[in-house]
């Protein structure tokens, strides 16, 4: 288990400077210094959302107070970036030990025409069975992801299309701020380290 | 060689096997494009499309026409990229196979979808493909394989982690 990361690591790297960012859940959200991933700390983006779960409950960033929600926009017949994400996030929690339970991921679908809640479910199910999945109707799904800055687009693909879309994942604190961005490119440690950083501050 | 050319009509039969001979290595040759480790993304029952991946080598500069399988009404193949974490996806005409060099079609670049599936692809699965080839003389070859389904979270790095494994 030498990829298994613990708070308690990075709190002992973090020293004093732990200790200052600790203030950060006062409801500030003073700039973070991320090792790899993009501080989102004073971004005004992702706040408001209302969206369906698979249970058709109605969900907003509230529901998921208290927990370290990861948000990943995507599809289920996305063949490569998408499965890739949330094998990755799975990994994660199980690298984060008792500090992965906070993780909420999060996959919200930008093609809710064929992402039914049954497919999503069953979809998201298979990476980890916590993980939930969000959907709305066109409308909800264009303003959600405006919200989040994020781009997606249908590719016709013969007589069907396929889509293009950011594959970046969001994450907030405990309190709900948006914090951290982490490219696809990242690889799960370089991800929990990041994500430990979040959980120091809130 | 001396003692069977020495010998007019067993050189001709000689002979003429060795033409047959060098025409069959020529041939197979030709027909040279190697498929390593395809696989195919196992999907949740209702998932109407997956991704085929593999590894491809052709002997001559060719190109990957197309390919079929009977487990879809639909199979394309797609290239996806990816900029400033923006990744976009499209289908492609075909795909190029520079002599020698092996393409890799995973799930970083180029890959075969399989659309408008006939049914749920399990984990174990063996799923036929067909893929047509054209080589540089325009000659097009047939290759068929067999891609073993994974679970979705197979291919990750985790299979080289040994601290993940469960």
């Amino acid at each position: 288990m030498n990829e298994f990361l613990t708070r308690r690591q990075v709190v002992t790297g973090m020293g004093l400077l732990g200790l200052g960012l600790l203030a950060g859940c006062d409801g500030s959200t003073t700039a973070l210094d991320f090792k790899y991933g993009k501080d989102l700390s004073n971004k005004i983006m992702g706040r408001t959302f209302k969206l369906t779960d698979t249970d058709g409950e109605v969900k907003t960033l509230s529901s998921y107070r208290g927990l370290m929600p990861m948000v990943f926009f995507g599809f289920t017949q996305c063949p490569a970036v998408c499965p890739t994400a949330l094998a990755r996030a799975a990994q994660i929690r199980k690298m984060m030990g008792e500090d992965g339970k906070t993780l909420q991921v999060i996959f919200i679908t930008v093609d809710p025409e064929r992402d039914t809640p049954q497919i999503l479910d069953a979809y998201v199910k298979q990476f980890d069975p916590t993980f939930v999945a969000l959907r709305g109707s066109l409308e909800d799904t264009a303003h959600v992801a405006k919200e989040f800055g994020v781009f997606y687009e249908k590719v016709p693909a013969g007589n069907t299309y396929t889509m293009s879309h950011t594959a970046t994942s969001f994450v907030f604190d405990s309190r709900g701020n948006l914090r951290l961005g982490l490219s696809p490119s990242l690889s799960a440690k370089q991800c929990a380290e990041d994500l430990l950083t979040v959980m120091e501050v809130c | 060689m001396n003692a069977l050319l020495n010998v007019r009509p067993r050189s001709f039969v000689s002979r003429t096997l060795v033409v047959a001979l060098l025409a069959g290595v020529s041939l197979s040759a030709v027909a040279e494009t190697r498929v390593e480790d395809p696989w195919v993304r196992a999907t949740v029952a209702g998932q109407p499309s997956s991704g085929a991946f593999m590894r491809i080598t052709a002997d001559t500069d060719s190109t990957l026409l197309s390919v079929s399988s009977p487990v879809a009404k639909d199979v394309q193949i797609h290239e996806m990229s990816m900029t400033n974490d923006v990744m976009r996806m499209g289908p492609v005409d075909a795909v190029p196979l520079p002599a020698g060099k092996t393409v890799a079609l995973d799930p970083e670049g180029y890959h075969v979808m399989l659309m408008g599936l006939n049914g749920q692809i399990e984990e174990g699965d063996q799923v036929p493909l067909t893929l047509t080839v054209k080589n540089a003389k325009g000659e097009t070859e047939v290759v068929n394989v067999s891609a073993p389904a994974r679970a979705a979270m197979a291919p990750m790095d985790m299979a080289h982690d040994p601290g993940m494994t469960h």
